[in-house]
């Protein structure tokens, strides 16, 4: 971005001059960004989410243009969408594996995170602008879920609606106030029209603080050190421009592979009838990546100390499985970031992992069943038990106990040590590269 | 107030300056709620949806033994012609048993006619047991498959994670057998 030709063109001076947009680009993703030179591929996934988000932008704005919102006609618009328009059946099935596989991305951000210590400082703001994020992210996808107005999406929303009646007193007027009526019908779908529409533009608006804090420090990176000087990094462009490019590249192969091969297989095939209110399906569940925060809500059948009824409390735990996150930087005060170096937090961590994979299949299960003379609901208790011990009590237990690994004196260390050779020798010529 | 002199403001702490801010900012504040409000009561319920808030149902096809679904205000009203075993099973209940305790009696206005909303107070799913071959759960009334509550020939939740009994509408009766709900 910074060759020395373009900032010669007098066009692009007499811009600069007015507006510092090239400089300010070259600043952000640029060759005037500085990077961690150890980052792995684990860090591709921040601008796979970026590119996910455009994607569901663009398509969102075209399938807009002819979808119909409202109850009479919005299924039947969809269908349209599929079977008359032209690449309709493309631009739905796109936007539909595309909020999946934005999950997919998104997870493997967060768990990345976790892993690597990415929340701690001065990374705590980033952190949470990310949960915010997430946060945002998930109404979205749940409101777009209930447009194409199926079955699955109608009684979604009534499932995730009725929550907010859990709220002691004014859980009746607030949901009433959320439907505009006494039960999810055309007001309602007309909202969350609105709102989904809406949101993506405030997840964008998020998206630039979240790179403005991630500006401030720079990428956190496998080692969980900071750098210490030009020795320790590379130009954001063109090394990592490269990188991500190569990145969303194999991320569209897998993508455009479920979008022409498999675009049903993460649906729900009961969305696939008009919704009907009288009708409730046998076996309601929401879309895959909110099954472990479903589990969550369905582990707690049982009144808490006389006060939480049943239903309130499980309402509170699934928001508490999100909301959690927000105070990670503060439950973990181990001043060693990266797990590679924190034995004991990469055990616990990799449970953790395991038990909220078993949460997503707990969730997809019926309450009712058991595996292998197991009640589904035992072993959702249980996981569910583990994903808010691990957050509460082992994070901060192991600040306290947990004997850390020696840590590399610098990023460039380790890999010059590998070599035989000098740091000193070696870190010259690499500041040129 | 009026002759206190510049330098004396810091030591002093109130001056009218404090009181002008305190007041424009009230104001702000009051200003900005009462606009708020219209677009928040927006999203309530419109006068067309709360125009259609009552109907009236005709009873007499309803055969004893039988359960019928209406729509009132989008929502399924179960109507359950009751027969005696029904009855004396809803009233032959120890209150202590129910999670939220209600006679029978206090249910009804007629004993062989059960009139309530048919949505479960779980999530809101639609609790099984109006057709002929529907699971009608360990108490004869109704079992919601999405969470597993079972109530019995009240209504009342008797077992799962169901927080309180089916809720009873308004309603009364115009003739013997007729009805007007809402």
């Amino acid at each position: 971005m910074s060759d020395k030709g373009m900032m010669n063109n007098p066009v692009v001076k007499w811009i600069e001059y007015r507006l510092p947009i090239f400089s300010f680009m070259d600043h952000s993703i640029g060759s005037g960004y500085p990077t961690p030179k150890n980052l792995t591929y684990l860090w591709n996934y921040g601008s796979l989410a970026g590119i996910a988000l455009v994607i569901m932008i663009i398509t969102g704005i075209m399938l807009a243009m002819q979808y119909t919102p409202h109850v009479d006609y919005a299924f039947d618009s969809v269908e349209r969408i599929m079977r008359d328009v032209n690449y309709g059946w493309m631009l739905r099935y796109i936007h539909a594996n595309g909020g999946s596989f934005f999950f997919i991305v998104v997870y493997i951000h967060v768990f990345r995170g976790l892993y690597f210590g990415s929340y701690k400082a001065p990374r705590e703001l980033l952190w949470i602008l990310g949960v915010v994020l997430l946060m945002l992210m998930m109404a979205t996808a749940f409101m777009g879920y209930v447009l194409p107005w199926g079955q699955m999406s109608f009684w979604g929303a009534t499932v995730i609606t009725n929550f907010f009646t859990a709220i002691p007193w004014i859980g009746e007027a607030v949901t009433t106030w959320l439907w505009g009526g006494p039960t999810v019908d055309n007001p309602t779908l007309n909202r969350f029209y609105s709102l989904h529409y809406l949101l993506p533009f405030v997840i964008f608006a998020v998206v630039f603080l979240h790179l403005w804090a991630l500006h401030r420090f720079g990428s956190n990176n496998p080692l969980g050190i900071e750098t210490k000087g030009p020795q320790d990094q590379l130009p954001f462009h063109p090394y990592y421009t490269v990188k991500d490019a190569f990145g969303i590249g194999v991320y569209l192969i897998a993508f455009c592979a479920a979008v022409f091969f498999f675009p049903n297989a993460l649906g729900e095939v009961d969305n696939y009838i008009p919704a009907d209110p009288l009708n409730t399906p046998p076996h309601i569940v929401p879309e895959w990546y909110f099954l472990p925060f479903y589990a969550i809500l369905r582990a707690v059948d049982f009144d808490f100390l006389w006060i939480v009824p049943a239903k309130l409390g499980g309402v509170i735990l699934m928001f508490a499985a999100v909301l959690i996150l927000l105070v990670v930087p503060w439950l973990d005060r181990s001043p060693v970031k990266s797990a590679r170096f924190r034995p004991w937090y990469k055990g616990a961590f990799w449970i953790f992992v395991f038990f909220t994979l078993v949460l997503g299949w707990v969730g997809a299960n019926p309450a009712d069943a058991d595996f292998h003379g197991v009640p589904f609901v035992i072993i959702g208790q249980i996981s569910t038990l583990y994903y808010f011990i691990f957050f509460l009590v082992i994070m901060p237990l192991l600040s306290l106990f947990e004997p850390p690994k020696p840590l590399p004196a610098s990023i460039s260390e380790p890999v010059l040590k590998g070599g035989g050779t000098m740091a000193g020798a070696h870190a010259k010529p690499m500041e040129k590269a | 107030m009026a002759n206190t002199a510049h330098p004396a403001h810091a030591s002093e702490g109130e001056t009218r300056r404090d009181f002008l801010y305190l007041m424009a900012g009230a104001t702000a504040a009051v200003g900005t709620v009462a606009v708020a409000w219209p677009l928040v009561d927006s999203m309530n319920p419109s006068a067309d949806v709360v125009a259609l808030a009552t109907i009236e149902v005709d009873l007499a096809p309803i055969e004893l033994g039988q359960r019928v679904t209406v729509v009132w205000q989008g929502k399924p009203v179960f109507i359950d012609h009751r027969n005696d075993d029904q009855i004396s099973a809803a009233r032959d209940v120890d209150l202590a048993e129910l999670p939220d305790p209600e006679t029978d009696e206090a249910r009804v206005q007629r004993a062989e006619w059960l009139i309530m909303v048919g949505v479960c107070t779980h999530l809101g799913c639609i609790p099984k047991g109006q057709k002929a071959g529907d699971p009608a759960g360990e108490y004869g009334g109704w079992l919601c498959v999405c969470h597993g509550s079972q109530y019995d020939t009240s209504g009342r939740i008797r077992k799962g994670p169901a927080p309180e009994n089916l809720p009873i509408p308004p309603y009364e009766f115009l003739e013997d057998t007729k009805i007007r709900i809402g």
